[in-house]
């Protein structure tokens, strides 16, 4: 050590210091003894005029080497739990000093520090330069990312609010105009989960619903990647995280208590917290192996802190790489710059001072397109952890069949069909030119002869379309719920309020359809009673019934658990796909249903959604989504659970961007991730009465926000009232209301338009 | 009126309770779930979520229906002699013994002797500003005369002055803060005739000293 380090002693033994606690910070104080070391450093601070220079000096050293080796032994066994703690740490570095130091210059949009419509987003127009040939060339880009502050409360912590999201929204499409990339930098434990408008799930969703075809470069890079927060600005063409950050469907405290089943208040044991980082293999080397990022940026062993200038040069040269590979890959004529970039890549290892080709990021449209195209490409691949039975000669059969009867829809109504409308649209045109024409010269001579002979009126035509009864006038006998085979009474919830009489079950769930006749309450009903009511008797087809829900991350238990939701339900998954008619109008459906994992999402519950999206775009039908109940992501199918909520938008998207009809209907709990992606992005939601939808459930707001929710906070009342749902149906109109809704709402595209 | 403030305080002191009597909703097997002399609480939880404390069960039809506290106190006149036996609706089954708190004495002392003007329909009001001034500046007698406009009714965007219609007396009380939504015949204003006030005074003053809780 040499002497002009250790001028002010004081100093050098606080940053010893601050080494020491930061260690603490990710492996606790019993590790190693650590906390008796801490206790040297503090008494040699105390002490540090009562001993002589060259005592001091010596003492030191040795401190240092010491401190040296483990931190060496630190970041040789970091588990899963210890990468969280150096995410949480305060040391680490927040979105500020990225724009500080691996941007040129940048300009804060829409809020400066606490005066800001939501702090914990931070939005801001960069500049970025590289240098080729000695030449520079400045870039621009917009920013969007979560700050988490250096100690400043009003930041949240990074947990974006709804209104923090749409902020986002908002500059993503002056971006989109202005053309220039989009930077986006995750460092979030999650969404704020409160309900006011926007909304959590419906801000996260918009967001993913206009990403999915956002006409501009996006490269992410997540640092803390907490679930559906990290979604909210996350669906990017290049997905970047840094090697100690986490990525996560879940913080490993919640999937914690969900396993072992802490009651709310309880302190959770920390060995299960650890055990439950591990099975969520959230770390940067678990999810590029999973697929769901594409690069890793190496990062100090022990995490890049605020003054790691060497990380932010990293980080520079790979947030540029990126986006000049995603652009690269949009143009038509790229093989020598591809070869250039690929060399270049070979020597990642060493940052080098200058790029070996210069890479405009301005787009044309044909590159935009190609941009979007390989966006769709890259998200419909992601998240395959399911498993598929093989198909027998049968099945291949169908399958052949199926792909032909796509084509004969495509020709008939795609390409006849459009030259049909394109046809009938110039003979209407000509034909009320004409008719103008005419009526210049036959007015006054039908005016006379309407004098003599009064023309009698002439009856309004109607639309041909069968009008469909409600439940009780069904041609076919209606199934009745197995829960009205019991001879007793039951009270309704709100009988004191409005001083329901017990109900007879038999009649409650027989002729009343599980409703209460006094206060309209809906008691719940299987999802098997959608099924056979709701659809015209026998037309319900199921189809994907060979995606099979599987164990991608082998979590543990998981297996026995799947093993008995098949058991009680005969599914594999918890989604049924199926066509179906309504009064005769085909449609596709996807229903979610309570009785399989609570109807939470994984892989194959995502890839039968995209499935049945893409049928219904080929086959130009309605697309229902009904939603008996979902519970959000599977937990213990991590982040490949989580990249469901971008995939299905993506497929959401492009159904609708098609002219499609989409509606979503949620029963009973409708909460998290589906209702924050591709549920929540629908133009026409609905909720069944009594229905309750939502971000987080009571507790989880809870234990975030520190406030309690009223009773009714998620009601299907309240989510109309918030403007989340677009109306509120009764069961026994379901039928009734979605026939009209297929008929009075959608595209032209639809097969029956 | 004279008022006799031994007397008043005698009649709460012989009873300090309010009771509640608990009537059976319907036909059952009734199960009690309390006993004589237990203490039990009402619904709680800021949006009065969280259901009061079980009383009994009574089933009918296989269908068993928890029957909780709507009121704080202690069960009395509990019928044991019904535990376990089929009764009739509308049956008295226990009593639950509220004991007065000191404010709620006051309340309804004061409910007794002041002349109370209420509120002829849901809608917000205000004291006319002189009033309000002058109730601000804490004057201890401020008048009312009968006839004088002293309340304003805000309703729909259109202010109603109303009149005091009753005797000549000062403000004892205001039961609203400016700006309230307050309900259909509930008490806006507590008058007490200006002869009377002292005695009141004391009244409150007793009470407050002396009322055990």
């Amino acid at each position: 050590m040499g002497k002009q380090y250790i001028i002010d002693f004081g100093k050098y033994l606080a940053e010893q210091e601050s080494r020491i606690v930061y260690i603490i910070d990710i492996k606790g104080e019993a590790w190693r003894e650590i906390g008796t070391l801490l206790g040297k450093v503090r008494r040699l601070k105390e002490s540090i005029y009562d001993i002589p220079e060259n005592k001091l000096i010596e003492e030191v050293e040795e401190l240092d080497s010491r401190i040296a080796f483990l931190e060496r032994k630190a970041a040789e066994t970091l588990s899963a739990a210890e990468v969280v703690n150096i995410v949480r740490n305060p040391q680490r570095f927040t979105l500020q000093d990225i724009l500080e130091n691996v941007y040129d210059s940048f300009t804060e949009l829409g809020g400066d520090g606490e005066c800001n419509i939501d702090p914990a987003v931070v939005v801001a127009r960069a500049t970025i330069s590289r240098r080729v040939k000695n030449k520079i060339h400045t870039l621009q880009v917009m920013v969007i990312g979560h700050e988490k502050g250096k100690g400043e409360e009003f930041r949240n912590g990074g947990s974006a609010k709804p209104w923090g999201n749409e902020k986002a929204l908002r500059y993503m499409r002056i971006a989109e105009r202005e053309g220039i990339p989009i930077h986006s930098y995750i460092f979030t434990p999650g969404a704020f989960p409160i309900e006011d408008y926007p909304g959590a799930a419906q801000a996260i969703a918009r967001n993913l619903f206009f990403m999915a075809k956002l006409k501009v470069p996006v490269v992410s890079f997540i640092s803390e990647g907490g679930s559906g927060g990290a979604e909210a600005i996350g669906l990017s063409d290049f997905r970047l995280m840094a090697s100690r950050g986490y990525y996560s469907v879940i913080s490993p405290e919640g999937a914690a208590a969900i396993e072992g089943r802490i009651r709310e208040g309880e302190k959770v044991p920390r060995q299960l917290v650890e055990h439950c980082a591990k099975q969520l293999c959230m770390t940067a080397k678990s999810n590029l192996s999973l697929g769901t990022i594409d690069r890793i940026v190496e990062e100090p062993p022990l995490g890049a802190k605020r003054d790691d200038f060497s990380f932010f040069k990293r980080l520079r040269y790979e947030v540029m790489r990126a986006t000049d590979e995603v652009v690269l890959k949009t143009k038509s004529f790229r093989a020598l710059r591809a070869y250039a970039m690929s060399r270049q890549n070979r020597q990642e290892e060493k940052i080098p001072e200058e790029f070996q080709v210069h890479i405009d990021w301005n787009l044309t449209d044909a590159e935009k397109q190609r941009l979007l195209e390989l966006r769709s490409q890259k998200y419909r691949a992601m998240g395959q952890g399911f498993k598929e039975i093989k198909p027998s000669l049968g099945k291949r059969l169908k399958e052949v069949k199926e792909a032909t009867a796509h084509k004969i829809y495509d020709i008939r109504y795609g390409l006849l069909r459009q030259h049909r409308r394109t046809v009938k649209k110039m003979i209407e045109e000509m034909s009320s030119e004409g008719q103008v024409l005419l009526r210049a010269f036959t007015e006054p001579w039908r005016a006379a002869y309407d004098f003599f002979i009064p023309p009698t009126p002439h009856p309004v035509s109607q639309v041909n379309a069968q009008s469909p009864g409600s439940i009780f006038t069904l041609d076919w006998e209606p199934y009745v719920s197995p829960l009205a085979n019991e001879d007793r009474t039951i009270t309704c919830p709100n009988a004191e309020k409005y001083g329901c009489q017990d109900l007879w079950v038999p009649d409650l769930y027989g002729e009343f359809c599980g409703v209460c006749p006094t206060c309209g309450h809906h008691f719940p009903l299987e999802y098997r009673w959608y099924l056979e009511n709701l659809f015209d008797k026998g037309t319900v087809r199921e189809f994907s019934q060979d995606i099979v829900s599987a164990n991608p991350l082998n979590f543990e238990g998981l297996d026995k658990k799947l093993e008995a939701a098949r058991k009680r339900t005969g599914r594999q998954s918890g989604i049924i796909t199926f066509d179906a008619e309504v009064c005769g109008i085909k449609m596709v459906a996807a229903m979610l249903y309570s009785d399989f994992r609570s109807g939470t999402v994984g892989c194959a519950e995502g890839e039968k959604f995209v499935r049945a999206c893409d049928r219904a775009r080929a086959l130009r039908r309605p697309f229902l989504a009904y939603i008996h109940t979902t519970g959000g992501i599977r937990i213990q199918e991590g982040t490949l659970g989580v990249v469901q909520m971008p995939r299905c938008t993506v497929a959401v998207r492009e159904y609708l961007d098609c002219g499609g009809l989409y509606i979503v209907v949620y029963d009973n709990n409708s909460y998290a991730g589906p209702v924050a992606s591709f549920l929540g992005c629908s133009p026409f939601q609905v909720g069944i009465r009594s229905s309750r939808i939502g971000f987080a459930g009571p507790r989880v707001i809870r234990e975030t926000t520190g406030e309690d929710i009223p009773p009714d906070y998620h009601s299907a009342k309240n989510a109309l009232k918030r403007g989340h749902i677009q109306g509120i149906w009764d069961r026994r109109d379901f039928r009734k209301n979605l026939f009209e809704a297929m008929i009075t709402m959608g595209g032209p595209f639809l097969y029956y338009k | 009126m004279q008022i006799d403030i031994d007397k008043l305080l005698e009649k709460y002191r012989s009873h300090p309770y309010q009771d509640y009597p608990i009537y059976s909703p319907h036909t059952g097997i009734i199960r009690f779930k309390v006993k004589e002399g237990d203490a039990v609480v009402g619904p709680g939880g800021k949006w009065l979520e969280k259901p009061g404390t079980l009383l009994y069960i009574i089933e009918r039809e296989r269908n068993p229906k928890k029957v909780t506290a709507l009121f704080d106190g202690t069960v009395a006149d509990l019928r044991m002699d019904l535990n376990g036996e089929f009764i009739h609706a509308k049956e008295r089954v226990l009593t639950i013994r509220h004991r007065f708190t000191k404010d709620e004495v006051i309340d309804r002392i004061l409910k007794d002797v002041l002349d109370l003007f209420s509120a002829p329909q849901r809608a917000r009001y205000y004291l006319v500003p002189e009033l309000s001034a002058r109730l601000e500046k804490k004057e201890v007698q401020v008048p009312v005369e009968p006839g004088s406009e002293c309340i304003i009714m805000s309703l729909m965007k259109r202010d109603t002055l109303l009149k005091y219609d009753g005797e000549r007396g000062v403000i004892y009380k205001v039961y609203f803060k400016n700006g309230d939504l307050v309900e259909e015949g509930d008490p806006l204003i507590g008058i007490c005739k200006p002869e009377q006030l002292s005695f009141v005074q004391t009244v409150v003053k007793k009470i407050r000293d002396e009322w055990e809780e």
